[in-house]
């Protein structure tokens, strides 16, 4: 990586000597692209690492004009570095991909890049990318000068360039003409760099965000509008704008992660389990389902079964980190690497066994966030857990938080926990929260399935009020969920990835999930937005709305989770609760989930949860 | 003088590695960014390529020794493969990455193996013309290689 700190002495000769940041984890595309920059005449630095690539920028926002980066990154998804980029610095990003699917390029739009080219990328390509830069200062200057909102329109990345990272969002939301265009003046009080001609701009702090989400939950998230969510806020130095600016983010946030769930939901209808569920799942954007889960097996088991414990558990590990650390792209993580080939039945019951008791709605919502990884692989697996009606803890799970507590003392009690090279992941999740600690280590023991059965299952004891069966499978879950979670990151130690494990992977998946409900369940905070989390994390951006686990878990142990773990896939999604119950945004940890889960009865309606891992 | 027939030979050496499909229009994008500055910038680049994308053929080749196959991990490293492949111009070999995606997605298992066989010779075959061309190239001289017939 090299890095090449050129000064400001470029801008009178605009477009040379531009500054661009250009990330790209391939070496070959990166020398090439940055020559090709050079070539161009602009100020040229080089990361292969998103991670370093965010820590530059935040070092001093002023530093760069324009970002340039792959999609396809280990470290972090480069959809990820898009949205924080757009968040935290709002610079215009152009992504880059040897992909050039149309559902890819409507990604990149949504998460706000201004531009998308395909690779190889020409010079001629390069020559005219100074044009984000015009566009976007000139939107900054509009905006701070009146709030009419010109969108010089000069070609096809003029309409998403138009708006803050979000051009989409403009033009879906004509009728919040008005919020858009305060909106494009995101810059609020703080100043990061106080130029004449832009406001300074608002740094969203987790205690900001996880007002602002509390705020909007309060009033529904259809409801919310700024001047509300202001009042209610009641921040100092505030403006509307700033706040409109960032319910727009979130609703674009939210959106997206719905239309996941959705995609979750579809695909995990393709698994053909309890299709109509799914699906049906998927419409209600995995929040309402939870009936519908409760009452089909096969529901659950599909949804438990392909949700890999070691997506889940990767998440809920997050600020354990370790795991994730470890664990390579998102996939992963994701449950998708899971190979879950268990009896989608005994997951259900399992599942159900486990569930109940904990104020479901949140962990549910943990799960189908998680498992709504963009990324995720299987989409089995995410289309359930996505589905989990995070909504509502009434439906499926009949238990109450003590199943919560229950399960989770369970497996605190459990040995087993804690002990692999997953153990990281144990201690982490431990740190975070007494509460997950246990949870977090059903996943990841290296150790033998059957210990962990035989330790689990007193634990399962308790928590299985419900299901008989459900006691013994605990701990098989456990071991499972751990095994699978094993074996499903390649990156992790996973000793034994075999067959066996997959056979156990449904009845693992259903352990995971409870662990990851349970986890989240404790995070769930009302108001904890996830956004604060993210603060907390290195590479988390205000916006990380999702990542319940990797937020806080302890409040504070931030550390553990490793910022590229993070910024994962695992994406907790947050279903846009259709219930209209309060917003689940605040999930900013898994902390705050699990104790918003257990306050909660109602309130949790899809959350999806985005963990990075 | 001694140059021209090596000039020559060089200029028909290129030409074939085009008119054979072994590169495609990006090698010349490359060329383009040859100055003094960056004399021996394609040959770097091949050089960084080469480097490169031999830890992603490892790791292709260890993946495809699982079993069963994880089509997803074996679409995702070629992904990566083609990205730098396409950077470079090897056109057969991306035609090769692009065939093996495919039956990574419908799940042909065979179908990868392969064609995944066939990607490493023609990967293996460019690799050796162009270490012929660029050797011939540095002995004519870091510049005169820069005067190729557009």
């Amino acid at each position: 990586m090299t890095v090449e700190q050129i000064g400001s002495e470029g801008k009178d000769q605009f477009p040379i000597g531009m500054r661009v940041l250009a990330v790209d984890d391939d070496p070959t595309c990166l020398l090439l692209l940055g020559t090709l920059l050079r070539r161009c005449q602009y100020h040229v630095t080089t990361t292969s690492q998103a991670k370093t690539a965010l820590k530059m920028l935040r070092e001093n926002k002023n530093k760069f004009d324009l970002v340039i980066s792959d999609v396809h990154m280990p470290d972090m998804d480069g959809f990820k570095l898009l949205e924080h980029v757009g968040l935290e610095m709002d610079l215009p990003v152009i992504m880059l991909s040897a992909n050039g699917d149309t559902k890819l390029v409507m990604k990149g739009i949504t998460h706000g890049a201004c531009d998308y080219l395909l690779k190889p990328v020409r010079i001629e390509e390069l020559q005219n990318i100074w044009q984000h830069v015009v566009r976007r200062k000139k939107k900054d200057r509009c905006n701070s000068g009146s709030k009419d909102k010109p969108h010089p329109d000069s070609g096809e990345a003029a309409g998403i360039g138009n708006v803050d990272n979000n051009g989409k969002l403009n033009k879906k939301r004509k009728d919040q003409n008005e919020d858009e265009d305060d909106e494009r003046d995101e810059n609020g009080h703080d100043n990061e760099d106080p130029s004449a001609q832009k406001k300074p701009r608002v740094v969203w702090s987790v205690e900001l965000h996880r007002k602002f989400v509390a705020a909007v939950n309060q009033l529904g998230i259809d409801k919310a509008v700024p001047k509300k969510i202001l009042e209610l806020m009641n921040v100092e130095k505030l403006t509307r704008e700033n706040v409109a600016s960032h319910l727009q983010k979130f609703r674009l946030y939210l959106k997206r992660i719905s239309c996941v769930a959705n995609q979750q939901a579809n695909m995990a209808a393709a698994l053909g389990t309890a299709d109509s569920a799914y699906l049906r799942m998927g419409s209600l954007n995995g929040l309402g389902n939870f009936h519908t889960l409760a009452g089909s097996d096969q529901l659950h088991n599909a949804a438990f079964r392909s949700f890999p414990p070691s997506g889940v558990l990767g998440r809920l590990n997050t600020p354990a980190g370790l795991g994730i650390r470890g664990l390579p792209s998102p996939g992963t993580i994701q449950l998708g690497h899971v190979q879950n080939s268990g009896n989608p039945t005994n997951d259900l019951s399992k599942l159900q066994s486990f569930v109940p008791g904990n104020h479901n709605t949140n962990i549910l919502q943990g799960m189908p966030m998680s498992l709504e990884l963009d990324r995720l692989q299987h989409n089995k697996s995410v289309g359930h857990i996505g589905e989990l009606p995070t909504t509502d803890s009434t439906t499926v799970f009949p238990g109450s938080g003590n199943l919560v507590d229950a399960r989770i003392t369970g497996f605190s009690n459990n040995p087993l926990l804690g002990v692999t090279s997953n153990s990281l992941m144990l201690e982490g999740s431990s740190q975070q929260a007494t509460s997950h600690t246990s949870v977090s280590a059903i996943g990841f023991q290296n150790g033998n399935a059957l210990s962990d059965f035989t330790s689990i299952a007193p634990a399962s004891n308790q928590l299985q009020d419900s299901k008989a069966g459900s006691q013994g499978q605990a701990s098989p879950i456990n071991c499972n969920a751990g095994q699978i979670i094993r074996s499903a990151p390649q990156e992790w130690n996973a000793p034994r990835k075999d067959a066996p494990y997959q056979s156990h992977a449904s009845i693992n998946s259903s352990i995971p999930i409870n662990s990851a409900m349970i986890q989240l369940g404790q995070c769930l905070d009302r108001n904890n937005s996830i956004f604060h989390r993210t603060t907390d994390l290195d590479s988390v951006g205000p916006l990380n709305f999702v990542d319940p686990l990797s937020i806080k878990h302890g409040e504070g142990d931030n550390s553990i989770m490793e910022p590229s773990v993070i910024e994962k896939e695992g994406y907790l999604m947050f279903q846009p609760r259709p219930h209209g119950s309060h917003v689940p945004d605040n999930i900013g940890s898994l902390e705050d989930l699990a104790s918003a889960m257990m306050k909660q009865e109602g309130g949790c309606n899809g959350y999806s949860l985005r963990t990075s891992i | 003088m001694e140059r021209n027939p090596m000039r020559r030979q060089l200029a028909s050496m290129r030409k074939s590695l085009f008119d054979q499909g072994y590169l495609d229009e990006q090698f010349m994008e490359l060329e383009q960014l040859l100055d003094d500055a960056n004399p021996n910038f394609v040959e770097e680049v091949v050089t960084l390529y080469y480097r490169d994308s031999a830890r992603l053929i490892l790791n292709l080749d260890r993946a495809l020794e699982r079993r069963p196959l994880d089509f997803s991990k074996l679409d995702g490293l070629m992904h990566q493969f083609k990205g730098s492949s396409s950077s470079i111009g090897a056109k057969k070999v991306k035609a090769e990455s692009t065939l093996f995606r495919e039956y990574c997605k419908s799940g042909n298992a065979e179908g990868c193996m392969r064609t995944f066989q066939q990607l490493k010779k023609e990967y293996a075959t460019l690799r050796k013309k162009l270490e012929t061309y660029f050797q011939l190239a540095r002995q004519i001289g870091p510049m005169e290689s820069a005067n190729r017939p557009k």
